[in-house]
């Protein structure tokens, strides 16, 4: 069973070889074939060492003299097989390293581009860090294998060389080497086997160790609050021993195996050393030929690992290269049509039988409503109620699973790639800003003149700080935007929004994090631009919705009501329950003030949830 | 980048004696390790003794000594096998004693991060004190086990080799250390530029992973300013940095690697000619010579590896450094321990004297605030963002000392207050909701880990929570996800609020903690709460004016100092910072 999956994963992972094979041919072949000259000049080493041996060394020993030609020859042939074995190593290396480098960055570009590609409901269905480590860990794991692998190949011609060599030299000391190789090489192969799953367990409890630091240090605030201290340590200091016990177990198998990988092959030296003495003595080979053999056996002894490490990097490049390919594989991208929405008046949004699920749970239902051009509308609804949704089907971030959403009646499927952001800007709740500068982060990348990025940063508010900081609009603002607030981020991305002129401007609680006062001044500021804009902004403040010319009143994702606010809050419980909550606070205190009787507040509470109630009722009546 | 730890200048030296004394594991047995090391070393020379004792000896005669070269060669097998046990037990004692001191040295760390204050803890990136646990103590790791390792086993087996070729003749010896020599000078050279070339990669990764993120988190502004190709050239622009940083930095590492193999064989072909120039005067023999040969290739790895184990001893004396300096840095909001001041239970009162603060290095941001809280008030503080509300809620908590002045709970100072006692009686509930990965009732159970499924409930319902639970689909067993991010901001909030209200505090100090909540709910909760912190001391920290009516108390800030203070009714009807602020607030949120 096991060696079931193994070799299927073997199966896999030269199929994964083979795709870089084929994208890198050139590469490839160069560094097999440096590497092949790496191979054959080890097996020439030792026999140009046998034969200075054979010819130089034990002559003038024997006899005191030697011709200065012969040993001239034996230097050259010496310095000249190690000149063309290091290169063959140095091409061999870099080459590996450049298609290894290429094939990552090849894997990289085409994962990022398939981000960009494919929808945001993909986006949401997986999370963040697993999309970050598919373009990083598990690109880089993909092609791991290159390192090593033309060095593998390399050392397979380095065998077969030697095992032509050792045949030619004589046949029973080729025997030793015949049964000390193979058994190196399956010696190495059990060794990965045992220490794969033993490293893969550190590598995740090393990541797990990670997490609990990273998650305890973010909230170290509640930990200090709460005086957890000692419960935190504790809770990291099991996970460490866990590590510590994993990282040791895999002590114990390199432990084992490197002295055995190790004694191997100096035991075949000396079984040579026997063999080939018993052999000098009936004839059958030479001094020379003995010490070749034995050399051959020290300098291989080494790089026969290599075949092991390239199998050892395999599982993990088959799983590195099936999450990268799942990324590739991945469907959904949206289709675009050839209508254009582009114009200079305020657009009309028609939104009609809108429906929406995440899975199975659904968040839009039945939405219908539309915006004549140049007015405002106000979404309004609970935390929950489908709003942010709505606001992304809105601008095509999604596609409705059912009903439409148009502008000047054209569907938003079938509008030309790029020409929906040229006509409709959102500034969106979650502020997002790129490691660029304050001019980059509001034109990302359109010609927009300086004095246009101004008007956009006076109307969100954000002249004065911009202006005051160092580089003004040349400044840059750091890995999203961290080195200003989180009101100031909101601005720029406003501005950001402002800027296009966009012919309908989606907001969607796009000034939570600016203070009331300056709120205030963005507000009527967008109220006298917004003549040259169709707008929809989410919001529960009243400052806000005072803007609107209408309310859509959104609950459990369905429109519940819509109307001037006038109307809304006389016949729509929910809307007023919500909106006007802190001044039914403010008058229920005031009676409380009046009548100290502590069981009126029950009362009271019990009245609000009953009107709660009713509420949802209503809903549930409007949905039958 | 500014650092707020200590020692970070610490010499190499300096760094590792200290890094030793605080792993007293490692050092334990330490002997007895390098000794198993010394005669595993020894297996390396048995094949050049083998071959020139044959060679010498077994073929001296016209016809081999084969029983002489059996006799060799069974006790150099057997010394194979010693040396190979030696081999395996000194691993394991290595690993298991450089892993137990790693542990030890990872989860002090850890506990020291802890220790230190919120305002060490923020001029360090998150990331950046991770790693101190993390990567730093790996790369120390790392290079215990293997570069370590190596530099004692190439060491050796350099000595080793040395040895036995000066016993078999100097001149050859010497001509071999010639020809190593200018390398082994070079090799510091060689390292410093693979470190910088790898330094570049690292950076240039870091790039990539930046870039890629973008694409990845701002996914919605991509796509709604239709901004694809631009994220994807620049997406492309650092992959292709990167991809050129690894090829550069691959480019020294294959130049510089096959260089040992030319000097090896250099040596090789020296040897052959001095050898045989030398002969059996210079008492060399034929064995000698070739066992020569054999050694020589005991230099070649040690060179080779010797770039890479500077590297990584690098590495290590850096991570020792960075993980000593947070072990060296003394908690600057320090814990009396034992010698403090156990508060009884019971309803606090508050007393700022005089208090200053000013971040190190920054402006003074609060200013001679002198106020008291009595015991079962409930206070509201107000102000615009920057006036010093956060920073006051931080002293009241001991998150940090005043700069100046003193602040007192029931009378005593509260630096003299032990914070087992402090954190028990006094809780704040961030701004943030911050949740651990895992259910519900793991999170609120934070508050007070010996409570029951049935407290935590009651918990809920006193703040009129139950409703909201019930709508959950798992109730108590819902996991929150990382950082609570699986419920939406207000609900963390929520969960957050019940997790303090369930370790039943003296005084609760709420930052702005039902920030996020819709209205509705938000009117609700204020409304439990009004009850449930009757009989205790209660400060919030407002954001919504509301909250101010309600309190018996409200202290504005402005500009660091406290403005304005007394009931809502009367500092609304003053002109003054208050008026102002509920104006606009009113003007934002009602029809007033």
């Amino acid at each position: 069973m096991a060696s079931k999956v193994t070799s299927a994963i073997m199966r896999q992972g030269l199929a994964v070889l083979w795709v870089s094979i084929r994208a890198e041919p050139v590469v490839f072949t160069f560094a097999v074939l440096a590497s092949g000259v790496y191979g054959l000049m080890t097996v020439a080493s030792a026999w140009a060492l046998g034969w200075a041996t054979e010819h130089v060394v034990l002559p003038s020993f024997a006899d005191g003299d030697v011709a200065g030609g012969t040993v001239a020859a034996g230097v050259a042939l010496i310095i000249g097989v190690a000149l063309v074995k290091a290169g063959g190593v140095a091409f061999r290396r870099f080459l590996a390293g450049v298609m290894q480098y290429r094939m990552q960055a090849r894997s990289r570009r085409e994962v990022t581009r398939q981000y960009l590609r494919l929808p945001l409901a993909w986006h949401h269905r997986h999370p963040t860090g697993q999309l970050l480590s598919n373009a990083s860990a598990d690109a880089e794991a993909a092609w791991a294998p290159l390192a090593p692998l033309p060095m593998a190949v390399g050392v397979v011609v380095m065998l077969v060389a030697a095992a032509v060599a050792m045949v030619l030299a004589d046949p029973v000391l080729a025997l030793v080497g015949f049964l000390i190789f193979p058994a190196i090489a399956l010696l190495n192969m059990v060794y990965q086997r045992r220490l794969s799953p033993l490293a893969a367990r550190a590598q995740q409890l090393r990541a797990e160790v990670s997490e609990i630091a990273h998650e305890s240090f973010d909230g170290a605030l509640v930990v200090k609050t709460l005086g957890r201290e000692d419960l935190e340590a504790a809770r990291f200091q099991a996970k460490a021993h866990e590590l510590r016990d994993a990282n040791i177990a895999v002590g114990r198998v390199r432990g084992l195996f490197d002295p055995m990988l190790e004694a191997l092959p100096t035991l075949g030296v000396l079984a040579v050393l026997l063999f080939g003495a018993m052999r000098l003595e009936s004839g059958a080979v030479t001094a020379g030929t003995l010490v070749q053999v034995a050399y051959l056996f020290t300098l291989l002894a080494f790089p026969i690992r290599a075949l092991g490490w390239v199998l050892a990097e395999l599982p993990r490049s088959v799983v590195g290269w099936s999450r990268v390919q799942a990324v590739l594989e991945a469907t959904g991208s949206m289709s675009y049509g050839t209508a254009v929405i582009d114009g200079d008046s305020p657009a009309r949004l028609e939104v009609s039988g809108l429906a929406y699920s995440y899975g199975d749970a659904p968040v839009l239902r039945d939405v219908t409503f539309e915006v004549p051009a140049g007015r405002t509308v106000a979404l309004v609804g609970p935390t929950g109620s489908g709003k942010s949704t709505l606001v992304q089907a809105l601008v095509r971030l999604v596609d409705p699973d059912e009903g439409s959403v148009r502008v000047d009646g054209v569907d938003l499927r079938e509008v030309e790639r790029g020409g929906i952001s040229r006509a409709v800007a959102l500034a969106p709740q979650h502020t997002f800003l790129f490691d660029d500068t304050v001019r980059g982060n509001i034109t990302l990348g359109l010609p927009v003149p300086d004095e246009d990025v101004w008007a956009a940063l006076r109307l969100a508010q954000a002249d004065g700080f911009v202006s005051a900081l160092p580089a003004g609009l040349d400044t840059k603002v750091g890995e999203r935007g961290t080195s200003l607030s989180g009101g100031q981020r909101q601005r720029i991305a406003l501005a950001r929004a402002v800027v296009r002129r966009p012919r309908l401007l989606v907001l969607d609680d796009a000034t939570s994090s600016v203070d009331p006062q300056v709120e205030a001044k963005i507000l009527y500021g967008l109220r006298d631009a917004a003549e040259a804009s169709t707008v929809v902004v989410v919001a529960y403040r009243m400052a806000t919705i005072a803007l609107a010319d209408e309310v859509v009143y959104l609950e459990h994702g369905r429109v519940a009501d819509r109307g001037p606010h006038e109307e809304l809050i006389t016949r729509c419980e929910g809307y007023r329950n919500l909106v006007t909550a802190y001044e039914r606070e403010e008058a229920e205190r005031a009676a409380l003030n009046q009548d100290q009787e502590p069981d009126d507040e029950l009362d009271e509470l019990d009245e609000l949830d009953e009107l709660q109630d009713l509420q949802d009722d209503d809903i549930e009546g409007v949905s039958a | 980048m500014t650092t707020a730890f200590q020692g970070i200048d610490r010499s190499a030296l300096a760094t590792v004696r200290r890094g030793l004394s605080l792993t007293p594991e490692f050092r334990r047995g330490l002997a007895g390790t390098l000794a198993l090391a010394v005669v595993a070393t020894i297996g390396k020379i048995i094949v050049p003794i083998a071959v020139q004792q044959t060679i010498d000896t077994g073929l001296k005669g016209s016809v081999p000594d084969v029983p002489y070269i059996r006799t060799a060669v069974l006790v150099c097998a057997a010394a194979v096998v010693l040396t190979a046990l030696a081999a395996y037990w000194m691993n394991v004692r290595l690993y298991k004693s450089t892993e137990s001191s790693l542990a030890t040295l990872r989860t002090r760390g850890f506990r020291h991060v802890h220790d230190l204050s919120v305002l060490t803890q923020n001029t360090e990136r998150r990331g950046a004190l991770v790693s101190r646990v993390t990567g730093d103590v790996d790369q120390i790791t790392t290079f215990m086990q293997s570069g370590g390792l190596m530099i004692i086993i190439a060491g050796g087996q350099l000595l080793v080799a040395s040895v036995l070729m000066l016993i078999y003749s100097w001149q050859l010896t010497l001509l071999v250390w010639a020809c190593f020599l200018p390398l082994a000078v070079a090799l510091p050279r060689f390292q410093r530029w693979l470190s910088g070339a790898y330094t570049t990669v690292r950076e240039r990764t870091g790039d990539v992973l930046a870039a890629v993120s973008e694409s990845v988190v701002g996914a919605a502004v991509i796509r709604a300013y239709g901004s694809e190709d631009r994220t994807a050239r620049r997406v492309d622009a650092a992959i292709e940095a990167n991809r050129a940083a690894q090829t550069r930095a691959q480019r020294i590492v294959a130049t510089v690697f096959p260089l040992t193999e030319i000097m090896a064989a250099v040596a090789i072909a020296g040897v052959v000619l001095l050898g045989v120039r030398l002969g059996l005067d210079g008492g060399i023999t034929a064995g000698r010579l070739i066992a020569f040969l054999f050694l020589i290739t005991l230099f070649i790895s040690p060179l080779q590896i010797a770039t890479e184990v500077l590297n990584e001893a690098q590495n290590a004396v850096a991570g020792w450094r960075r993980i000593l300096g947070v072990l060296d840095t003394p908690p600057d909001v320090a814990d009396p321990g034992e010698d403090g001041v156990t508060l009884p239970r019971g309803p606090i009162s508050v007393t700022f004297e005089n208090v200053g603060f000013a971040y190190p290095g920054g402006p003074q941001v609060l200013h001679e605030v002198s106020v008291e809280i009595p015991p079962r008030s409930r206070v509201a503080v107000v102000g615009e963002t920057g006036s010093g509300k956060t920073t006051f809620a931080k002293l009241l908590t001991r998150l940090m000392d005043p700069t100046g002045g003193r602040v007192l709970v029931d009378g005593h100072d509260l630096r003299e207050v032990r914070f087992s006692s402090l954190r028990e009686r006094i809780v704040m509930v961030p701004q943030d909701g911050f949740l651990f990965d895992g259910t519900l009732a793991d999170n609120i159970r934070y508050g007070r880990p010996a409570a029951t499924d049935e407290e935590i409930l009651l918990a809920l319902t006193e703040l009129g929570l139950a409703d909201w639970l019930e709508g959950l689909p798992a109730g108590l067993e819902t996991r929150v996800g990382q950082r609570g991010e699986s419920l939406s901001a207000g609900e963390r909030q929520l969960v957050a609020l019940t997790r303090a209200y369930l370790a039943d505090p003296d005084l609760l100090l709420l930052d702005e903690a039902t920030s996020a909540v819709d209205p509705a709910t938000e009117v609700r909760l204020a409304r439990a709460l009004e009850g449930v912190t009757r009989g205790r001391t209660a400060v919030s920290i407002a954001h919504r004016l509301s909250t101010a009516e309600a309190a018996d108390e409200v202290l504005v800030f402005d500009k660091g100092r406290i403005v304005q203070r007394g009931p809502h009714a009367e500092l609304v009807a003053e002109p003054g910072v208050y008026a102002g602020l509920y104006a606009s607030w009113a003007a934002t949120t009602g029809s007033r």
